[in-house]
């Protein structure tokens, strides 16, 4: 095995079992491993009850157990500044929010990125499920992780090439099953441990609550494509383009079918309502998105063909790809085929094979010449 | 799998240790007299050979520790497991016993928690607390204790030496002071009880509190001192035992490493050390001027203890400094750990400077003890240089 130990590895340690194994298989490669804590949100309630506290003392002893210095860190305003008011601002325009990507682009791989290196570090590591690969021309790629159920790589689609050179994955090539084995069979506190569901801030609690205590909730009127008024809504940004929960309404209409959120009117404080999961007004052709970025620096041509990600966890579309031809960082994404609830303020992410391309924020979505009225 | 645990371990206590502030190492001759007493297992308390083997070493101890604070026989010296109780102790119980007589207290804003918290507490059960502010060099004033004095007040607690800046508190002036006023006077004596020569008649305090941790001992043995005449109800219930003000089978082992532990420090050698200690001080302040970090000292440096040398290095956050030197092999401190494992900016620099000031997040405080001496000090002052200067913002 190759000599590790004068490699430093910082790992992003969360309290969870994926970033547990992360520290755990460093340390068995050898590496010199440091494990710390990033506290980015403040959620103590009144009984000074901190699940980051809980998370802490679980990296605590995780980290014992494997034998490697921990520490935490503070990143709540630094999270707050870069990821949270994004997050609101969203909101305030009608979007929904990825703040998962935000947090990867600006705390994991900056904030945190810059501490480790100044901490002296060669490498940071999450338990992302991801893999890098070195090229012979010293460029980093970014692959899928193995376990495609898992695969991560859609929340770090806006990672930059300098940021890539200095991250490690080590789980990338290990199914999540796996991870848990590893974990049961070093004795580790976090291998049963629940994986952590939605925004990390937001964590149990109800979203809208959450939400509600942030942007003033403004009702407003549902109505069918047609003007028929079908009851009131909460403010518009509760709902999400293709949402079938929550609107209150069931059946009756003209089919029968359940009724799914279709679109938005900012302006005029409308929800659009209609019937059927296959609604038409649902589909898009095509969509333009901004702040597109690639994971590798190499030129791209204005046109090409490659397959995109809508949103986590999404089969790929065969896409085509036209880049501004004065503003590379805006592109027209056009679909081999109709896709359902293209939603503005998601990512798309593109891939060439198991690489991970790069992406950008959907802007809006189109059918032929007509736009989505999603905002 | 193997990991290599134990050995990992091991390393780690090869680290410099500059952190006496928070602990110190066991003295060797307090590891031996622990490993002497462990046998004398007997329950002071058994009316028979073993018990009064045991009553034998705990009166002992408690005498060599009266003689160490200067306190007459009459006085009450009262085990308990540390400072923390100590002064949750001397605070609580005062509180109960007099709120009768008045409900106003006085402190200062840098006290140790366990006195402020008590004493936040106490708010909550309807006591009236005033803490006093500290100048910009932590400094406090018996004035400022004149000028906050009522006839209602009860108690004052004042420590002697603040454990981040090592800055010390006029308490034989404020023992002066009260002496002609019914409140009762506490000093958390935790950091100052391996330096200061401790005279509780010439303090003229009524409570005093000490642990054996700060000065070589174990940890889980600490002492009150009840000046002669005074009698507070205990805080907990139970037994006869130390007058039945704090029940609970005595802790022999603790109290005679606690006595073992005072006894290697006479006057002579609190004035080497203190001697030692500035040397430090001077060490680490020439290595940085020299190397031209922009450093300034938290605190005054005269009426100070050398044991804390506490210091604002500009720009450099403090968080990431500890960091760096822990993984280097030297042991510091910033502030105290709150949730999650972050730092908490110390209250006692933002009470010096105020909130948002610099150098609540770019502060160190460099603590000093038994074991440390010149080459290990030169070698830490030349890493916290270079840390200094790499981690510059």
């Amino acid at each position: 095995m190759a000599d590790n130990s004068k490699t430093k590895v910082v790992v992003g340690m969360s309290g969870g079992v994926d970033s547990s194994v992360t520290a755990l298989l460093l340390k068995e490669q050898g590496y010199d491993v440091v494990g710390i804590f990033m506290k980015n949100w403040d959620d103590t309630d009144d009984n000074g009850v901190c699940t980051a506290t809980e998370d802490y003392k679980d990296v605590a002893k995780v980290a014992d157990k494997i034998g490697i210095p921990y520490y935490s860190v503070n990143f709540e305003k630094e999270y707050w500044d870069r990821v949270f008011e994004y997050f609101l601002d969203e909101y305030k325009r009608g979007r929904t929010p990825n703040p998962d990507v935000m947090c990867n682009k600006e705390i994991k791989f900056k904030a945190f990125l810059d501490y480790a290196m100044a901490l002296g570090a060669d490498y940071v590591a999450t338990g992302h499920y991801a893999r890098v690969s070195r090229d012979n021309n010293g460029v980093t790629h970014m692959l899928r992780g193995v376990d495609n159920n898992k695969d991560q790589t859609y929340f770090l689609s806006q990672l930059s090439q300098e940021q890539l050179a200095k991250t490690m994955f080590p789980l990338g090539d290990m199914e999540k099953p796996e991870v848990r084995e590893l974990a049961e069979k070093a004795g580790l506190a976090t291998a049963n441990k629940k994986d952590s569901t939605g925004i990390c801030f937001i964590g149990e609690k109800n979203f809208k609550e959450f939400l509600g205590h942030y942007l003033p909730a403004q009702p407003g009127k549902m109505l069918t494509v047609d003007g028929e008024e079908k009851g009131t809504h909460n403010g518009l940004m509760y709902y999400t383009i293709g949402q079938r929960q929550g609107l209150g309404i069931g059946g009756g209409g003209k089919t029968n079918d359940p009724w799914f959120v279709i679109g938005k009117d900012l302006a005029t404080n409308t929800l659009i309502v209609g019937q059927g999961f296959h609604h038409p007004l649902l589909y898009s052709t095509h969509l333009k998105a901004s702040g597109i970025h690639f994971t590798t620096n190499e030129a791209k041509p204005t046109t090409f063909k490659c397959t995109a990600k809508f949103r986590y966890r999404q089969k790929d579309t065969g896409v085509t790809v036209y880049l501004d031809e004065t503003d590379p960082t805006k592109a027209t994404v056009v679909f081999d085929e109709p896709v359902r609830a293209i939603t503005p303020g998601q990512a798309v992410v593109f891939y060439d094979g198991e690489e991970c391309l790069g992406g950008g924020a959907i802007d809006a979505a189109f059918d032929g010449e007509t736009e989505r009225q999603y905002v | 799998m193997v990991l290599q645990n134990e050995l990992e371990r091991s390393d780690l206590m090869t680290a410099i240790y500059l952190d006496n502030g928070a602990t110190t190492p066991l003295h060797p001759k307090v590891k031996e007299a622990i490993i002497d007493t462990l046998d004398n297992f007997g329950n002071p308390s058994s009316i028979h050979s073993y018990g009064r083997t045991a009553y034998h070493v705990m009166e002992e101890a408690r005498l060599t520790l009266k003689t160490y604070i200067h306190a007459t026989a009459k006085d009450q010296l009262i085990f308990v497991s540390g400072g923390t109780e100590s002064d949750n102790t001397a605070i609580m119980q005062t509180a109960m016993s007099r709120k009768e007589v008045g409900k106003h207290l006085i402190t200062t804003q840098v006290e140790h928690p366990a006195v402020l918290e008590t004493m936040r507490f106490l708010e909550t059960q309807g006591f009236e607390v005033t803490y006093l502010p500290v100048s910009q060099t932590g400094e406090i004033t018996v004035e400022q204790v004149k000028q906050a004095l009522r006839p209602d007040t009860i108690l004052v607690s004042m420590m002697y030496t603040n454990n981040e800046t090592g800055v010390m508190f006029p308490i034989k002036e404020v023992g002066e002071l009260l002496a002609d006023h019914p409140a009762y006077f506490h000093t958390d004596a935790v950091q100052a009880f391996s330096l200061e020569s401790i005279n509780v008649k010439e303090l003229k305090v009524d409570f005093l509190s000490a642990t054996a941790h700060k000065i070589n001992g174990p940890k889980g043995i600490g002492l009150l001192y009840v000046k002669e005449g005074i009698s507070l109800p205990t805080l907990l219930h139970g037994g006869e035992q130390e007058g039945k003000k704090r029940p609970g089978t005595e802790d022999i082992t603790g109290m005679h490493a606690f006595a073992v532990a005072a006894s290697q420090l006479d006057d002579e050698e609190k004035l080497r050390r203190k001697e030692l200690f500035k040397e430090f001080h001077h060490i680490i302040k020439q290595t940085l001027t020299e190397a031209q970090v922009d450093f300034s000292v938290n605190g005054s440096e005269e009426h100070a203890s050398p044991h804390v040398l506490n210091l604002w290095l500009k720009g450099v956050p403090n968080n990431l400094m500890l960091m760096r030197l822990d993984l280097e092999g030297f042991v510091i401190s910033t502030g105290s750990a709150c949730s999650a494992g972050n730092i908490d900016p110390s209250h006692v620099i933002e009470a010096m400077y105020g909130k948002n000031h610099p150098s609540l997040d770019e502060s160190i405080r460099i603590s000093f003890g038994y074991g440390n001496n010149t080459e290990d000090v030169t070698k830490f002052a030349k890493a916290l240089a270079s840390v200094a200067t790499q981690l510059k913002k």
